[in-house]
């Protein structure tokens, strides 16, 4: 595949994946807690490479695993001692992504692990990290492990889609069903981590949140069903990603940046078009209302 | 046969003591009004016997058993503020929610779990409002769903948190007909109330609650001034006035 076309996946793929996970992540009303992982996943990523010494792709999405399964564990306990939610998570991330900070800072030298790469993404250089790959020959690393969580994501969401849909309504009512539903919690957190440092590469820590949050608050404008709302977050997860880019090389400019910024745009034409909504639907309707 | 039985139950919010030294024991095929103020601890009482809030110490038996081996029989109608009304999804989704335990894992709704759902919604007088998204339902017809979802449980026990808060006089009339009918089929129904003027006509059993179990037992037995001074303390006055 060409260059281009490396990136163009790569970025599609982060789309969809943030897409769905979005959904699920403003539905249960936390998005804070994405911007919390999307930092301290950082710190998991710096351990995992000062323990093993190396920095493939793996290990990061290990030490992910962990550093976010951690934010959510403090996050909880804090709470459960009477620290309002918001604050926990406000306390916890800041702090454990700081010490990520001082570690990358002191600990780990000159070596290509720099915050600003962290932080930023540079999907430019994902199709120069290649790994064979049996069948399918040289695949850019960051690719090929996004397809991966990717797919991990979808059959966990599809698998328990009813249970994850139950425990984000009611989660009373799944409780007294006999669902598990703290453990369903760390199970989607665990899911966020992933593919939150699945997509560094390409975006970034920052740009990531709004990979996140920004389809999926654009699709639930448009619909009333969560099938659909997820589906349609995908999609303008994809077509946020591609038309960032394409942005992003047409003005030259910062690629993960343009991508936010295409999210921020379609979130807007959905704020002002969208059916249900939206501005123009708002002065549309009396006029439908009468002819039912 | 026992349907619920407590056994010096207690729990707190931190430091907080809200319930203790609770004890009682549920007569099968009753209807109860759970009375008590504001901050008495009803709504904790029904999450702690259902494991959703951990107690400091007693013990809860269902049907002879624990929770976790009669779950399917057991049903939870929670406070109707208690969800996101904005959630997309619409009134025959959250009654098929009802099912979810006993279709288990890894399996979707089939057909007949949606005519169940139906059949439940038809029961509320809610048939035409199945494709309705549920923020566009009123508040009443909210609560209606809640007990539709309730009704698809098939359970044998209910608890219902305050269903009957503000909704109008036909659908406290869906509900408490509903109710009733539920009893006449056999089942036990414990019902969070607020309204003391009614409290005669509904339940045939009341238990008044005030972070303890003041009075527990047959409606015309125990529901007397006294004892509901006794659990209302100070506050009764305003509410006889109203
Ligand atoms: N999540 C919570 N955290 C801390 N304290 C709580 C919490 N929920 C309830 N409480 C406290 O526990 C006490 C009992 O609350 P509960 O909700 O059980 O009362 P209630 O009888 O249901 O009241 P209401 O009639 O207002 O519904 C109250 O003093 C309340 O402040
Ligand atoms: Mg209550």
């Amino acid at each position: 595949m060409s260059y281009e076309g490396w990136i163009l996946l790569t970025a599609a793929l982060v789309g969809i994946s943030c897409g769905v996970m979005g959904v699920f992540l403003i539905l249960r009303r936390m998005a804070m807690m994405a911007d919390a992982i999307s930092h301290t996943v950082l710190l998991g990523i710096v351990t995992a490479y000062l323990i093993t010494r190396e920095l493939s792709g793996w290990h990061m999405l290990v030490g992910a695993i962990i550093a976010g399964l951690l934010t959510a564990v403090f996050v909880q306990w804090l709470h459960s001692l009477g620290v309002q939610q918001d604050a926990s998570i406000g306390v916890v991330f800041t702090t454990l992504f700081a010490i990520g900070v001082i570690m990358i800072a002191t600990k780990t030298g000159n070596v290509h692990l720099d915050v600003q790469h962290a932080l930023m993404g540079e999907i430019t250089f994902v199709p120069w990290q290649t790994m064979e790959i049996p069948l399918l020959g040289e695949v850019p690393q960051a690719t090929f492990i996004l397809s991966i969580v990717l797919a991990i994501v979808l059959v966990m969401i599809l698998a328990f889609y009813k249970e994850w849909k139950i425990t984000t309504f009611d989660a009373a009512l799944a409780a007294s069903l006999g669902i598990p539903v703290m453990l369903m919690h760390y199970v989607f957190m665990t899911l966020v981590s992933i593919t939150t440092v699945a997509s560094f590469d390409a975006v970034g820590a920052i740009m990531v949140v709004a990979m996140l949050i920004t389809p999926a608050a654009a699709a639930y404008l448009w619909t009333d069903k969560l099938s659909i709302m997820l589906v349609l977050s995908a999609v303008f997860g994809v077509l946020s990603a591609i038309g960032g880019y394409y942005i992003a090389s047409w003005i030259d400019t910062s690629i993960s940046g343009s991508m936010a910024f295409a999210t921020g745009i379609l979130f807007l034409i959905s704020f002002i078009g969208s059916p249900r909504h939206g501005f123009i639907s708002r002065y549309i309707r009396p006029v439908t209302l009468a002819k039912e | 046969m026992s349907v619920l039985k407590v056994e010096d139950l207690s729990a707190s919010y931190r430091k907080n003591k809200v319930l203790s030294d609770v004890n009682f024991n549920v007569k099968p095929g009753s209807l109860t009004g759970i009375i008590g103020p504001n901050g008495a601890g009803k709504s904790t009482l029904l999450k702690v016997m259902l494991e959703l809030h951990p107690s400091l110490s007693g013990k809860v038996s269902f049907f002879d058993s624990t929770l976790a081996k009669t779950k399917r029989r057991v049903g939870y109608v929670p406070q109707r503020g208690s969800v996101d009304w904005d959630f997309p999804t619409n009134a025959l989704d959250v009654v098929l929610m009802g099912l979810y335990g006993k279709i288990g894992w890894f399996k979707w709704p089939s057909k007949q779990d949606k005519e169940l759902a139906l059949e439940a919604l038809a029961q509320m007088g809610m048939a035409d409002y199945a494709d309705r998204q549920i923020s566009q339902l009123s508040g009443g017809q909210q609560q209606r769903v809640f007990l539709a979802r309730a009704l698809v449980q098939d359970a044998d026990l209910y608890f219902m948190d305050e269903p009957l808060v503000g909704v109008d006089a036909a659908t406290e009339t869906a509900i408490m007909t509903t109710l009733k009918r539920l009893k006449s089929a056999g089942k036990t129904v414990m019902v969070v109330h607020h309204d003391l003027l009614t409290v005669e006509d509904y339940f045939d059993h009341v238990m008044l609650l005030n972070r303890t179990i003041v009075e527990y037992g047959k409606t015309d037995e125990v529901f007397t001034k006294d004892n509901v001074q006794k659990t209302y303390g100070g506050s009764l006055r305003w509410m006889k006035e109203a």
